[in-house]
């Protein structure tokens, strides 16, 4: 199967997506942005591809499954053993790089105890966290691992007397090494056969339909690199685009009527104007501020201990919005604390805050020159429920009623318009990679 | 409009004409630093409503603070001077230049060349739309104890200049500014005198608008921005109607028709443009502090700016005016009242749509200035209404002056590169 690639490099995320040579998306895939680029990039990368063959063993499972839902359910059962065994496999890592941290060090007997403990802990968890309906605190190692170890260091800190700060420095310097291990191309061949065993014969062919997923060769096309790091990925000057013609030209795929894009990601907050074709027509981004943007939420998260994810969902439970009056990150930190300590409800303060991001980008997008049908929002914050219902209500205040397109996949619009690009790139050149590998 | 000596904004192979104003600028603050030993006077003025040859034909010399303060920039001093005015009160939000001013007052009074610069003997308040200028000179008063004349320039609200205004600014100079020269010289008015500078102003406005319009060429064969900034403006507003001046813009000329003839581009922080990709407008002063990071990122893209408006700051000559040896009270009023500070917005819009067309420019980036609320009020409807009428797409970026902590040189990139891949893509897709 031949792909282009788009890789969105942001400051919080990097994003893959793989398009097939229709246009027609193969895969997504997500990691969180790390010190080393590349490999954020190739992880990125692999997990797109881990998606595509996960799309394939749909389509082979097509024949088998008697019904829809029963495929469905079945795929989310695989996926999901198959996330327990990458968690199983990137711990496994993360242990021995402790440990051997841990050696190095020279560290007393009683914090190895500690740690040794913690570790076991963590691997026996395991299970629960990726049972059906876990809760777990992000999809990603690092968010995952780091919460339950830093839970667990807490208590081994309590009641065994070892520092806290000794174990959460290990944590620090042992996760690097396991966010630098470079993406494993067997990655999907090797979990996805142990998930299928472990799902036993739920559905007769499961088995062989991974086996022929696994087997499909995936050659590149040509790829295109956004995103904040863009300058640094692997690719050619002339294979690198903006953000800002990426967003547009992935909210034009995925909503053709768009007319005006707002993204919101991790540092800066984009409103795009775009033409019938998806062409950019104007566009203005945050400048000398970042305040408003994803990591606002980030913060606020840390602030209350809450996993990013669990912000939208907990504002949606407001009984009014708590007025914030900061524009600022860090001063909105201190307004949140005063809330709290005046007995406001977290719902209601938390809904305050995504409504003060939104007015923030409102500014933003009437610089642009306003909002027009369709409008279309992107980025990472697009994925939160309370964010969206304070922006589609600002909006409509302010520029009556109109279509609002928010896809479950809206961050990976930048990426899908770089894939875009990169295919369009494919198409003009008359394949020139594909040649030169030739 | 840079500093003598000054090596970041330096192109790795330099014109005549840059070696020349250089020197010359160099010469000029030479003078200034042995003035208090040779008894020389001088007169603190802004550039824009400047009036050069008044103050030269009374033999007393011009000194530009925003100019010293610019060239405090460019040689990395500008943060420490800076800080100095802050410890000493001024908000973090006021003008930059004033700051950065105030801050070198305190540290000695440093010039670009190294020297000290003289005290003020008089400081001319020509007060041409920047309401920031009187706080400015009302600081420096206080500072120095010095007398101040203020030529209040009546803004063109409505767009035009009436007999009335030009009869309220000549009042000002026959009245005021006139005795107070000639009461610090010593000397008559002598007004043949200044006639006779007049009509080197006017000769010299013919070749520097001719070099002005020379972007019109494909490709460009100068930077009206950056090289606008760095050697075709700064001579004019502190040599108006000097022999030297008249003979620069001669020679500037001759050098940029050599480049027409040879289809050369224009000079660049690494050398000659050799592909020009992007034709754009910039609306908004340049920022000194990071000025050669700055035009690279322009250059590197291939974008060359082949109009601004920051560069008619110090006068507006491309639509016609020039001053009238014939009148020399008047023209200077007139050239004051039509400096581009004292336009109204829509005079602004209007001159920018004409430079769009007239150098088939693909587009207008607007540099908004944090510290400038001058030239800042008004640009993001300045952007939408060009856009509206040119149908060319605007971009917006934003920094500062001379504070080295609002130029955030990874955004700006990243917005410059995505305003230029947006004019390709367009530009592939018409």
């Amino acid at each position: 199967m031949r792909y282009c690639v788009g890789i969105d490099l942001g400051s919080t995320t990097t994003k893959a997506v793989i398009v097939g040579e229709g246009g027609e998306i193969l895969g997504r895939g997500i990691t969180n942005s790390r010190s080393n680029y590349k490999v954020a990039c190739d992880v990125a990368l692999a997990e797109a591809l881990i998606d595509a063959r996960f799309a394939r063993v749909s389509a082979e499972l097509t024949p088998a499954a008697s019904n829809e839902e029963q495929r469905g359910r079945l795929l989310r059962g695989l996926e999901l053993r198959f996330r327990e065994q990458q968690y199983r496999s990137h711990l496994a890592y993360f242990a021995a790089a402790v440990l051997r941290l841990l050696d190095a060090g020279g560290s007393a007997s009683h914090v190895r105890a500690a740690v040794e403990w913690i570790l076991e802990r963590m691997s026996a968890e395991t299970s629960t966290l990726y049972a059906e309906g876990g809760r777990r605190k992000s999809d990603f190692f690092r968010d995952v691992a780091g919460s339950r170890y830093m839970h667990l260091a807490e208590e081994a800190s309590r009641e065994r007397g070892a520092s806290f700060d000794r174990m959460a420095g290990l944590f620090d310097k042992a996760i690097l090494e396991v966010e630098n291990r470079p993406a494993d191309p067997d990655s999907f061949a090797v979990h996805a056969r142990a998930a299928a065993r472990a799902l036993g014969e739920s559905l007769p062919g499961l088995g062989a339909a991974v086996e022929r997923a696994a087997a499909v060769p995936m050659e590149r096309n040509a790829g295109v690199g956004t995103g904040y790091g863009r300058s640094t990925l692997p690719f050619p000057k002339d294979r690198i685009r903006s953000e800002i013609l990426c967003h547009g030209l992935g909210a034009h795929a995925m909503f053709p009527g768009t007319r005006t894009v707002l993204d919101i990601g991790g540092q800066d907050t984009k409103a795009i104007q775009v033409d019938s074709s998806g062409i950019v027509t104007s566009f203005q981004m945050n400048d000398r501020c970042a305040a408003g943007c994803g990591r606002y939420l980030g913060y606020i998260a840390d602030e209350m201990n809450l996993g990013l994810h669990e912000l939208g969902p907990m504002a949606c439970g407001a009984r009014r919005a708590v007025r914030i009056n900061s524009t600022c990150t860090v001063f909105a930190g201190a307004e949140l604390r005063e809330r709290l300590s005046l007995g406001e409800r977290r719902e209601d303060i938390l809904a305050g805050l995504h409504r003060a991001i939104i007015l923030r980008s409102m500014s933003l997008l009437a610089r642009s020159g306003g909002v027009f049908d369709e409008f279309t929002f992107t980025g990472g914050v697009a994925r939160n429920p309370a964010a969206v219902a304070a922006l589609d209500g600002v909006v409509r205040e302010n520029y009556g009623d109109l279509t609002m397109n928010i896809s479950p996949d809206s961050i990976y619009t930048g990426a899908l318009g770089a894939a875009l690009f990169a295919r369009r790139e494919t198409l003009r050149c008359g394949s020139a990679e594909a040649e030169a590998r030739a | 409009m840079t500093a003598p000596g000054d090596r970041s904004a330096a192109p790795a192979r330099k014109d005549d004409s840059q070696l020349r104003q250089k020197r010359m600028m160099a010469e000029h603050y030479g003078r200034l630093a042995r003035s208090p030993r040779t008894g020389e006077k001088n007169v603190y003025t802004f550039v824009p409503g400047n009036l050069t040859e008044l103050v030269r034909s009374f033999d007393l010399l011009p000194v530009l603070p925003e100019i010293n303060a610019l060239q405090s920039a460019m040689r990395g001093k500008s943060r420490e001077y800076i800080s100095t005015a802050e410890k000493l009160g001024h908000s973090e939000d006021v003008c930059t230049y004033v700051k950065c001013d105030v801050g070198m007052l305190k540290s000695g009074n440093v010039g670009p060349t190294g020297e000290p610069l003289p005290n003020p003997d008089l400081l001319l308040l020509s007060y041409t739309g920047c309401f920031t200028f009187m706080k400015w000179f009302e600081i420096l008063r206080q500072e120095y104890d010095c007398p101040v004349v203020m030529l209040h320039v009546p803004y063109q609200g409505d767009g035009e200049i009436t007999d009335a205004m030009r009869r309220y600014v000549v009042g000002q100079l026959r009245d005021v500014v006139i005795p107070a020269l000639e009461k610090l010289s010593g000397k008559r008015y002598d007004e043949d005198r200044l006639r006779g500078m007049l009509a080197l102003s006017a000769q010299a406005e013919d070749d520097l608008v001719w070099v002005l319009k020379s972007a019109a060429h494909r490709p460009s064969p100068i930077d009206a921005y950056f090289g606008g900034v760095y050697y075709i403006g700064p001579m004019f507003t502190a040599f108006r109607g000097t022999p030297e001046a008249a003979d620069y813009y001669r020679a500037l000329r001759r050098e940029v028709q050599e480049r027409i003839d040879q289809g050369r581009g224009p000079v660049t922080p690494d050398g000659e443009m050799s592909a020009e990709r992007f034709r754009v407008v910039v609306e908004g002063p340049p920022n000194w502090t990071h000025f050669r990071e700055f035009w690279k990122m322009f250059a590197d893209e291939g974008a060359v700016v082949v109009a601004s408006t920051y560069t008619k700051v110090g006068g507006v000559f491309d639509f016609g005016f020039r001053h009238d040896p014939s009148r020399p009270l008047e023209t200077l009023a007139e050239y004051c009242m039509g400096c581009y500070t004292n336009l109204h917005l829509p005079g602004r819009v209007e001159m920018l749509c004409r430079y769009l067309e007239d150098y088939s420019a693909d587009g207008l980036l607007v540099n908004s200035i944090k510290s400038c609320n001058s030239f800042s009020a008004g640009q993001l409807r300045i952007l939408r209404e060009v856009e509206r009428r040119t149908g060319r797409p605007a971009g917006f970026i934003e920094s500062d002056l001379v504070d080295p902590r609002y130029f955030s040189a990874a955004n700006i990139k990243n917005r410059l590169e995505s305003y230029f891949q947006m004019l390709a893509h367009r530009r592939g897709a018409a």
